[in-house]
This record gives structure tokens, C-alpha cells and sequence, in this order.
């Protein structure tokens, strides 16, 4: 038996997350043939390498399917209900930084906060018959916390892609995206409530609590843990 | 688990108790239009309810209430004054796991549409919940929505004030947080505060092309409006702390009904527009006494009815298994006027009903669930 970690299949977060586990002694890098989504580890025992996309790695996480698993906090929160009762978020690993926030046309000089978006989605939908449209990927993570903050009349637009030019498209009013300097925003005219953010997101490792952490998995995270230097509080 | 069988046949023991009272069972599609609902619900149905998608009909939501399509039916087809009752499942998402509440729930419901006599038909529906549901030795709670209306139609504040109170009376945090601002507890934004100064410096038109290029639907001259709409807002009197108490004094009444409505009724001195609520709600007690309903045994709450019945304007109510709020009401219904209205597209009427959870109640009756 073996423990799975499972770790993002491309880009600068893959190549960060190797970076980060060869900092701690483990040596994970992906075979010689760069078309095959496969791995190594070195530096621990029984250490078996799921190379996934990022965004796949959450349903992963609560399948059970693998024991450890590295994605952007952000992806966990919007794609597992109660996100808690299945994950355990282990240490956040300081790389990935983005910032779900809610933008709005910059020349919108009345919107500022939430309670003028919500007083400015009133009017909006009093005037053109509809409600005031939000573009997002996120639609789990944007409507808990426009429900929590009492924000109404409002829709959510779907957009995988190419958010910030929604609102040019005539499309969406507003958008809710992830952003890491906030220059994509401003270059399409659009500016971050000041209340507007949602959750500072990064590059975290999460623990799953569906796995099998019986024949053998658990001693195998015991001396993983202790290399990574993680200790947990409690749990399992 | 309580089994199906079971629980439909105590669905149709309690239609039939249902269609005693003269109502005709109706049935409606489990597959409904989304539209409908997220006019009247807001985005946060789509958490609620589950969607799916029809080829031909568009989006749709497997019905997460029996209300809508009956009060539809009823606008579309039916003659006044009309009673309805029905059983069927309904569907619901769960984010959480949480004991007594499941994707699919069997709900039995009654549904008066009448414009004679508003506090007999409430009390002909209340006491006859009550009675169904006595074994159980549930508890009662109500109150009436109408009571926070009237008080904020009472206040001495702007047409535009008073539409914003109403339109988050569903919503107590944001209401309390309009309510603070409007009486000067709170205070103003930094970024609300430097607009407004600049306002004195420049035009509300100079300030919107200053800040960038009109991009969007939500046009440069609804964004002037809506400054000059705060400018004419920070100009506006402050609500007097004596107004605002009234509001809050009524929030917090908690008593049994007649203790609560005395309470009212001194509240009301200071604001008369709360006076003709204050009389329906004697009415309704006075009808709820002659169906031979024990009052003491209800707890009457100023708030109640706030936070999840988002449709019921008037008289709400509930019956809980004591000791276990983490359960659902087995129980809840309500007088819904607004929600006739709206979808009647201007026609009013008036509607009180209610739902009962067959499934709860068997499990309750079996144990705990």
C-alpha cells in the first residue's frame, strides 16, 4: 500500500509545487518523456506521484481516490460542498497567490462597496426589466458570499474564460474573478469593490478524510509529515 | 429511515384531512420553469433548488415548493374563492448534511384563496394544523410580517428609504445596517463621504467621465442618477432615535400572543401606522380563540418568519419538535398577498396555507430521526 499525492500535471503551479517538495527533501519530477503524465518520487518511502489537473484534484481529494493532494485553495472552496467535512487543509505553501474579487466598470463612480452594488443592482433591474448580471467560474464562492453580505437582484453569468471583457460585451454588468495583480483589471476598466474580496487564495496541501488511511498510508504520512515539517493538531 | 410507503400513506391520510375543509387536490409538473422562481426568489434559489436544462423549454428547476405552480393555476384558471390541496415531493439541494432535510421530501399542503374574512381563513388553517399535528406535541411559534411593514411605512423617512427597508425586510442584517445609516449609528464610508465632496467641486456627469469610459449596459446617465440620488439621501434627515426603537422594540417582542399583543399595542402608540396590523392581529387571535385554539401554548416572536419564509407578508407560523432545533419545522405556512400579486401580474388576491413534512412527522412519532 502506497500513498497518493496528487500534484497539478503542468505549468509554473507543477513546477512550483516540485520546487517546494524539493526545498523539504522530496525529489518529485515527472518521467523523462515529457508527454507522459507520470512521476517519480525520491526521498521517501511509498510515495506514489497522481499528476492531475489542478482543478480536478478537489473531486480527487473527496473521492477518496488519492490521500494528499496540492490545489489552489480557491478550487477547493468552490467545487466541494461543505469543503471541510471531506478535506483537511494541511499547510498553505506560500506560491499561487490570486484574489477572487468582485469588480465593477471603473466610471461606475456610485459603486464602491457591496451595499452600493446591491442599491445599484436595485435600480439597475427597476430600469431594464432584469437583474443585474455577474460574470464568474466561481458561482458557489461568489453566491455564499453575496448571500451572506445581503446583496439581491443580482444573476450569475457563466464564464470560463476571458471574464474581464464581459461587461465591453455588453454580456455581464459586473464580474467576480481570480486575480493576481489586478492589471488585467484595470486595463479592461474595471476596479475591485473595497469590500469586494472574497478569498486570498494560494497553493495549499490538503489531506483528504475519504481515503483508505489504513494498510499502510498512515505510516506512510507519518514519516512524510514529519519531513515536510507539518505537524497536525488532532486530527486522524 | 422512515420508508416511502409509509410516508405516503401518511400523506394521504393528511390530504384527506385536508380535503375535508372543502379543498380540491391539484397536482402540479415537477419540472417548472426557472425563470419564474428566480424572478421572485432571487440567485439564491440556484443554491437551493436543482436545475437542469430542457431543449425546448429552457432552463428548469425540479420544483422546490408546491406554491408557485398552485398560485400560478389558480391566476391562470381558477374562480374565487377557491381551496386547494395537494401532496407530492419536492426538491431541494443540500450543501450539508443536515438530520431531517433531504434532497427529496414529501410535503402535503392547503392553500386558501379568498378575499372575505383574512383572520378566519388564518385561523381555520392554523387550527386545523394544530390539530392534525397534536399528537406529535410539537411546538407552535408565529407572528406576522405585517406588523414590521406597517412600522416601516410608519417611519418618518423618504419613499426611497422606506422601498430600500422593504426590499431587505427578508434580509435582517442588511436591514439593520440600512436602519443604522438612516438614523446616523453608523458611519458613512470613506469613499461615499469623498464623492459626495466632490460633488462640490464638480457635476455628477464630471465625476462619472472622470473615473473612466462608459463600458456595459448600466449606462453613465443611471450612474449620475443614482449620485445624485445619495447627494439628495445625505441631505435627508436623520430617523429619530425614538423611530428606530420602534422598529427594534418590535423585533424583539417574544411572548405568548395576548401578552405580545398588548405589548404591540403600546408600541403602536408611538407610531399610529401600526395600529390597523396590530387590529388584524386581534382579529386573528379573537378567530384562533373561537376555533378553540389554547394561545398560552404559542409563542408569538416580532421577528419571526424573517429569515426563511421570504414569500409570507402577513401572518407566519411554525411547529417544531421541541428540544430539537436542529430539525426543520414540521410544519410552516403563512399568508402570501404580495406573492399573489406579483405573479397575477398586478391582480391581487388573497392567499393563507401552509405544508406539512409527512415524513418528519412519522419520524418523530417513531423516535427521533
Amino acid at each position: 500500500m502506497t500513498l497518493k499525492l496528487g500534484v497539478p500535471s503542468k505549468g509554473r503551479l507543477m513546477e512550483k509545487t516540485f520546487d517546494w517538495f524539493g526545498a523539504r527533501g522530496l525529489d518529485i519530477r515527472r518521467t523523462e518523456n515529457e508527454r507522459e503524465y507520470a512521476g517519480r518520487v525520491e526521498g521517501a518511502e511509498g510515495v506514489e506521484l497522481v499528476l492531475l489537473s489542478a482543478g480536478e484534484i478537489p473531486r480527487e481529494l473527496e473521492a477518496g481516490r488519492i490521500h494528499l493532494g496540492v490545489t489552489g485553495s480557491d478550487m477547493v472552496r468552490e467545487r466541494l460542498a461543505s469543503w471541510q467535512d471531506s478535506v483537511q487543509e494541511l499547510t498553505r505553501m506560500g506560491f499561487g497567490h490570486a484574489d477572487l474579487v468582485l469588480a465593477v466598470p471603473a466610471f461606475w463612480a456610485d459603486v464602491d462597496t457591496l451595499d452600493d452594488l446591491d442599491a445599484a443592482a436595485a435600480a439597475f433591474r427597476a430600469e431594464h426589466g432584469f437583474r443585474l448580471r455577474i460574470a464568474t467560474k466561481y458561482h458557489r464562492l461568489v453566491r455564499e458570499f453575496l448571500r451572506e453580505a445581503g446583496v439581491a437582484d443580482y444573476r450569475l453569468v457563466d464564464s470560463q474564460g476571458a471574464t474581464e471583457g464581459t461587461v465591453r460585451n455588453g454580456t455581464a454588468e459586473a464580474i467576480a474573478d481570480i486575480t493576481s495583480t489586478g492589471e488585467t483589471l484595470r486595463a479592461n476598466h474595471l476596479r475591485i469593490l473595497s469590500d469586494g474580496v472574497m478569498h486570498r487564495s494560494q497553493a495549499t496541501l490538503f489531506k483528504s478524510r475519504r481515503s483508505d488511511w489504513d494498510g499502510g498510508a498512515r505510516e506512510v504520512w507519518r514519516g512524510l509529515g514529519n519531513l515536510l515539517g507539518i505537524s497536525e493538531r488532532g486530527d486522524r | 429511515m422512515t420508508d416511502k410507503a409509509a410516508i405516503r400513506a401518511e400523506a394521504a391520510r393528511l390530504l384527506a384531512a385536508f380535503e375535508e375543509t372543502g379543498a380540491v387536490p391539484v397536482e402540479a409538473e415537477i419540472l417548472q420553469p426557472a425563470g419564474t422562481l428566480l424572478d421572485l426568489y432571487g440567485e439564491d434559489i440556484r443554491a437551493r433548488a436543482f436545475t437542469t436544462d430542457d431543449p425546448l423549454q429552457g432552463e428548469m428547476m425540479l420544483r422546490p415548493d408546491f406554491t408557485v405552480p398552485v398560485v400560478e393555476a389558480h391566476m391562470r384558471e381558477g374562480a374565487e374563492p377557491a381551496r386547494y390541496c395537494y401532496a407530492g415531493e419536492v426538491f431541494r439541494r443540500q450543501e450539508v448534511a443536515r438530520a431531517g432535510r433531504a434532497a427529496e421530501t414529501m410535503q402535503v399542503g392547503l392553500e386558501f384563496f379568498s378575499r372575505a374574512d383574512p383572520a378566519a381563513a388564518d385561523a381555520e388553517v392554523f387550527a386545523l394544523f394544530s390539530e392534525l399535528l397534536a399528537p406529535l406535541g410539537l411546538r407552535a411559534a408565529m407572528g406576522d410580517i405585517g406588523l414590521l411593514t406597517a412600522a416601516v411605512e410608519g417611519l418618518g423617512a423618504s419613499p426611497r428609504r422606506r422601498a430600500a427597508l422593504m426590499r431587505h425586510l427578508w434580509r435582517p442584517r442588511r436591514f439593520k445596517a440600512l436602519l443604522d445609516r438612516y438614523a446616523g449609528r453608523s458611519a458613512v464610508p470613506p469613499a461615499r463621504k469623498a464623492l459626495l465632496e466632490g460633488l462640490g467641486r464638480r457635476s455628477a456627469e464630471e465625476l462619472v467621465a472622470k473615473a473612466g469610459p462608459e463600458i456595459g449596459l448600466r449606462s453613465a446617465s443611471e450612474v449620475v442618477a443614482r449620485i445624485k440620488a445619495l447627494a439628495e439621501d445625505a441631505a435627508e434627515d436623520r430617523l429619530s432615535a425614538a423611530e428606530v426603537e420602534v422598529i427594534d422594540d418590535l423585533l424583539a417582542v417574544r411572548a405568548d400572543p395576548e401578552n405580545a399583543l398588548a405589548r404591540l399595542e403600546d408600541i403602536a402608540v408611538d407610531m399610529p401606522a401600526m395600529e390597523p396590523a396590530a387590529a388584524r392581529l386581534a382579529d386573528r387571535l379573537d378567530a384562533l380563540v373561537k376555533r378553540g385554539v389554547d394561545l398560552s401554548a404559542i409563542e408569538f416572536e416580532g421577528s419571526y418568519g424573517r429569515t426563511s419564509m421570504e414569500y409570507y407578508d402577513g401572518f407566519v407560523f411554525g411547529f417544531y419538535a421541541p428540544g430539537r432545533p436542529d430539525l426543520p419545522p414540521v410544519a410552516t405556512g403563512g399568508r402570501y398577498d404580495a406573492l399573489c400579486s406579483r405573479l397575477g401580474g398586478g391582480r391581487s388576491i388573497e392567499a393563507v396555507g401552509g405544508v406539512i413534512r409527512p415524513g418528519l412527522a412519522l419520524a418523530l412519532t417513531e423516535g427521533a430521526p
